[in-house]
């Protein structure tokens, strides 16, 4: 069990979270517009990695806020953590 | 009692305190302080069970948690019988009854034991390539595989002691009270570190505690002598808790662990009362210092699993700590220096010993010397090749090793015994670094697995990181921990070490042997009764990846884990397929280290403390008007309410006829409300809903369906403009945090330029719903100065009002399909509201019903409930919704989803209404349905989601989804059940008032 550190409530353990799967896949302005295709990749398609991954995780039974994870997927190291809206960290 | 096999008195033994105890009937004494094993060998008993497979009989063969063998049942039959407890760990206490598993009729008459003969027809995967033909034979062979599994017997009653879990938190913590955890636990805490010390023994100081011995000093004392000082300056530190009996389980990532306290293990039965059994221990540390110590290698040769033979540190452990001795003719047999200290402990209790085997041909050490000053025979460059005596080692047999070490040469010699110690050199215990994510590394010198590469903030020190010696152990420990506590120095960076141990070993994974493999039975596993001969046997089919041999020959998946032989598998797998044990790699060790107990893991969450329950306000009143609950969610809520001889049917068929004729009353409290604020709540609405919201007048409700982005049915509910930017939403009762849950994420990652506000108030309100065509007259009733006029107070409104001086919230809506009203009041004043509607429904023979009459009076209404009629596959197109998924909208969620490939299908299940040839038929929920049935493979069209016999109708009615079954009115279909085919006709589902003219009545 790790160990996230909320970017609105400070550490807390992870059963107080819940994962919301990869992060900035940025819902479509204008979806009417879109192929199958193109819907279908926003819609389905995420990456699972062995390694770097950025995550959604939201404070569940805390603050209740969405924020961003960096996390080493091969050994739960977060390597970051970042507000909605912010830009991820480039190192 | 056999008072001959005690030595010198121990300290650590009370022979004043005398304890009695049961083995398999028989009544033995021991003192306090011992084992189970311990108790057993000084009653000269070495056999205490039967191996798994061959129930071959088999003895103690070590003195701690790694025991393989001498596995017992306590207390069988009785609710406190507990299987596989290892007898080197339990202590005994008055009243311990233990017994031998395995065995039948008895440990010593063993029915099974004729699988021992039958072995050469029991190879590794005899089961997997036995019992797979015929096919049909297997419900035949599975019988007698599932008699002859497990070992032991679980308890039938109920567990009748406490446990409890706990959190601690800590600076470091420090994982075995060895003289390494002991040093490294005084260094943390003497620095102002809050540390935690933790041992699975009794008590503390290791394997140094009780070895006396000249050949190990420190500042010229003998070790144990200084250990002994120091954790008795450490018992007097602050800030250090110390835990005995309490074995560390799991080390999880982040340094969060889980440990198990041992409470009342040890004590008799009338100081267990009332306490906690066992606590299980939630640790999160900042750092953690890993000093769990090495496990003796057993050695592998032909018939090395006969009671007493022991592991050679084990009869040091029984001599020195115990003062038991394990055998009147000990004989060693090792490949290193360690078996020589178990040699010299023994001379100074005036055991004697009757030969050392040695697989080394060279040695040459202090030790070794000090031995021979005994005129003890040694046997340098000698093997065992095999032993004889059925319940205990009688005599071996040895012969001369090559010198390349693959054969035995010469003749053979006999030596007869009563006890013989093996060492094969140590295996550090890395069991615990490698569950918490740590790689190791193979080092070829002494052919050992080490900590290489550290995950979190964590360290191994002592012999469990691989340093073997007393000197290599004291002078790394100062080093590693100033490094690793960041501090200044120990109190150890000046010790004068003195240690005669030599590293020199000689190690041969398969020992050979004067016969072929294929006649011999070298044990590997012990208590699975792996041998190496099964390990070849599975590399030569072919299995090469360790996790396929672990699995095909069950090597290493006992209780014990393989905690002896896992390194030897390893070796011999290596050796066979000619691949280095680095590259090979380890089997993965699992948590727990040591098993756990269902108890321990389930703490205090038993009974109504399993899971938490939710009561709505107006619950007492069910409950004294003998309402019959269901779960739904957490939620307890009223399903039926039975009077005086009904059943289920009875009850529900006058529920639901009384709200139709008359009025019904429900409690709708479990509901999910959310409350919804902000200048952009109605564009927020008009987003998360397929129909429109901006033109919702204030006062007025409406019902809205909610989509996941793929288009199906997420949530539906009503949802109510209280003013210009307020709503309260309703959700289904088990959808209410998930929506919020929803909502909140696309308010905050998708549209924050929002100004939205969402609240639960779930918990806040009371809802009381009273329906029929005398609601009105009750209502108005209990709610006097509000005008109920249909033209003020239509279908679909709301108001604001006041009872007495309670204000409440009244919707005008419906799931009947009957005239009726919400009222939401504050929760604590929900009880007194329904009284008073029950009160002023006196007259009209208002009835409460439950969930389940909800359920059919909504059925007969065609309205759907999203989880029961929709599965997540079900678009509102699906649902014959068509109607509430607006076209005028450019967006909201799920939109785009409606028109893709597979959701415009059209042959895509669809809600139908189903109506039965003989109309007293009911359909079973979830009943398949089909068109043909000679047809094959018959092809399933669809399934009942809901089926009732309608009181009102006076017929059975089902909703389903079918195939297609929009374009399939009145058609005929078929329902196929076990004895029995039923036709069905697919109809309409809106089977009563379809023109809704009720809710005006």
């Amino acid at each position: 069990m790790f160990i996230i550190n909320c970017p609105y409530c400070g550490e807390r353990e992870q059963s107080e979270f819940k994962a919301g799967g990869e992060a900035h896949i940025v819902r479509p302005k204008q979806p009417t517009e879109l192929s199958d295709d193109q819907w279908a990749e926003y819609l389905f398609m995420r990456k699972n990695i062995k390694g770097i991954q950025f995550e959604r995780w939201v404070h569940t039974h805390g603050c209740r806020k969405w924020f961003n994870v960096v996390r080493d997927t091969s050994n739960d190291v977060i390597k970051a953590v970042y507000k909605m809206g912010e830009k991820p960290p480039t190192k | 009692m056999t008072k001959n096999l005690r030595v010198k008195t121990s300290k650590f033994i009370d022979e004043t305190y005398k304890i009695s105890f049961k083995f398999n009937g028989t009544t033995y004494y021991g003192y306090k302080g011992d084992t189970l094993a311990s108790a057993l060998i000084a009653n000269d008993i070495h056999l205490v069970g039967r191996s798994f497979k061959y129930h071959r009989p088999r003895g103690i063969m070590t003195a701690g948690s790694e025991e393989p063998n001498a596995i017992v049942q306590l207390h069988n039959n009785t609710s406190r019988t507990e299987p596989n407890v290892r007898a080197t760990e339990i202590e005994i206490y008055e009243g311990l009854e233990a017994s031998s598993q395995n065995c039948w009729p008895s440990v010593n008459f063993d029915v099974g034991g004729i699988n021992n003969f039958l072995s050469p027809v029991l190879p590794a995967g005899f089961y997997y390539k036995t019992f797979m033909w015929p096919a049909s034979f297997w419900e035949k062979y599975e019988y007698f595989i599932r008699k002859s599994a497990g070992l032991g017997k679980s308890p039938t009653e109920p567990d009748p002691d406490i446990y409890e879990h706990k959190y601690i938190h800590c600076d470091v913590l420090v994982i075995g009270a060895g003289i390494s955890g002991i040093m490294a636990a005084k260094t943390a805490v003497k620095n102002g570190f809050k540390t935690l010390l933790v041992d699975e023994k009794s008590y503390l100081g290791g394997s140094t505690i009780y070895q006396n011995s000249e050949n190990f000093k420190i500042n010229n004392q003998n070790s144990n002598s200084w250990l002994e000082k120091e954790i008795n300056e450490i018992k007097k530190l602050e800030n250090l808790e110390i835990k005995t009996r309490t074995s560390v389980a799991a080390f999880h990532g982040y340094n969060f662990l889980l440990a198990r306290e041992n409470l009342t293990d040890h004590l008799p039965f009338d100081q267990k009362k009332n306490k906690t059994r066992h606590r299980l221990l939630k640790i999160r540390a900042k750092k953690v210092i890993t000093a769990t110590g090495s496990i003796e290698r057993p050695l592998i040769f032909d018939n090395n699993d006969r009671p007493g033979i022991m592991l050679s540190s084990a009869i040091e452990k029984y001599a020195n700590f115990f003062g038991v001795v394990c055998g009147k003719k000990n004989v060693l047999f090792t490949n290193n220096d360690s078996a020589y200290e178990t040699a010299i402990s023994l001379f100074q209790k005036g055991i004697d010993i009757e030969a050392i085997i040695d697989n080394r041909e060279e040695i040459d050490s202090r030790l070794i010397k000090e031995t021979e000053k005994n005129n003890i025979k040694i046997y340098k460059g000698y093997t065992v090749v095999n032993t004889s005596g059925y319940k205990r080692i009688s005599k071996i047999s040895i012969m001369q090793l090559s010198k390349d070490g693959q054969k035995v040469v010469g003749p053979k010699i006999s030596i007869k015994c009563d006890c013989l110690g093996i060492s094969g050199g140590w295996t550090p215990a890395v069991h615990l670094f490698t569950q918490s994510g740590g790689k190791l590394e193979f080092r070829d010198e002494d052919q050992v697995f080490i900590p290489k590469i550290y995950p979190s903030n964590q360290i191994s020190i002592g012999s469990c990181s691989g340093d073997f010696t007393l000197d290599e152990i004291l002078s790394n420990i100062p080093k590693k921990l100033i490094e690793f506590l960041d501090i200044k120095k120990t109190d150890y960076e000046d010790l004068e070490v003195y240690s005669s141990y030599n590293k020199s070993k000689r190690n041969i994974w398969l020992l050979p042997s004067d016969k072929v493999i294929g006649k011999t039975k070298p044990f590997v596993d012990y208590q699975n009764d792996a041998t190496a001969k099964d390990i070849k046997l599975a590399l030569r089919e072919g299995f090469r990846s360790i996790e396929h041999v672990k699995r095909y020959t069950t090597t290493g998946m006992g209780t014990d884990q393989g905690k002896l032989g896992n390194m030897h598998a390893l070796g011999i797998i290596s050796e066979t397929a000619g691949s280095k044990m680095g590259e090979l790699g380890t089997t993965t060790f699992r948590p727990p280290y040591t098993p756990l107990t269902f108890g321990t893991i389930v703490g205090r969450n038993v009974g109504e403390y399993f899971d938490i329950f939710r009561k709505t306000p107006i619950h007492e009143w069910h409950e004294k008007n003998k309402a019959k609950f269901e779960n739904v969610g957490q939620w307890k809520r009223a399903w039926y309410y039975p009077k005086e001889g009904e059943n289920m049917h009875d009850a529900v068929q006058r529920e639901s006829k009384a709200a139709r004729d008359s009025a019904g009353i429900l409690d709708a409290s479990t509901l999910g409300k959310i409350d919804i604020q902000g200048t952009d709540a109605s564009e927020f609405l008009n987003r998360v809903y397929t129909n429109a919201w901006s033109k919702l007048a204030i006062g007025k409700c409406r019902y809205g369906l909610m989509l996941n982005e793929d288009g199906m049915v997420y949530d539906d509910g009503v949802t109510t403009r209280l003013d210009e930017n307020h709503y309260i939403m309703t959700t289904t009762t088990g959808g209410a945090a998930t929506v919020l849950g929803k909502l909140e994420d696309y308010l905050q990652t998708e549209w924050p330029e929002l100004d939205v506000y969402l609240t639960s108030v779930t918990d806040h309100y009371a809802t009381v719903s009273v329906c029929g065509p005398n609601s009105k007259k009750i209502v108005s009733q209990v709610i006097s100065d509000l005008d109920f006029s249909d033209e003020s107070f239509p279908h679909m409104s709301f108001k604001n009002a006041k009872i007495g001086k309670i204000k409440c919230r009244v919707m005008r809506i419906s799931f009947t399909g009957e005239h009726s009203y919400e009222i939401n009041v504050q929760a604590n004043y929900g009880k007194s509201v329904w009284e008073k509607c029950m009160e002023a429904g006196k007259k009209f023979n208002i009835t409460p019903y439950g969930t389940e009459t909800m359920h059919l009076l909504r059925a007969e209404k065609g309205f759907i409930i999203v989880g029961q009629d929709t599965d997540a596959t079900m678009t509102p197109i699906d649902l014959q919704m068509d109607w509430i998924v607006s076209k005028k909208k450019y967006d909201f969620i799920g939109k785009r989803s409606l028109y893709r490939s597979d959701t415009i299908r059209e042959d895509r299940k669809q809600l139908v209404g189903l109506l039965t040839e003989n109309p007293d038929e009911i359909l079973e929920e979830g009943a398949q349905i089909i068109a043909d049935i000679k047809k094959s493979p018959i092809e399933m069209l669809g399934h009942v989601t809901s089926s009732y016999y309608s009181p009102n109708l006076k017929k059975s009615i089902a909703l389903a989804v079918v195939k297609g079954g929009k374009s399939m009115m009145g058609q005929k279909l078929i329902i196929p059940m076990e004895n029995k085919q039923i036709n069905v006709t697919v109809s309409d589902p809106v089977f009563l008032d379809k023109e809704n003219t009720r809710l005006n009545a």
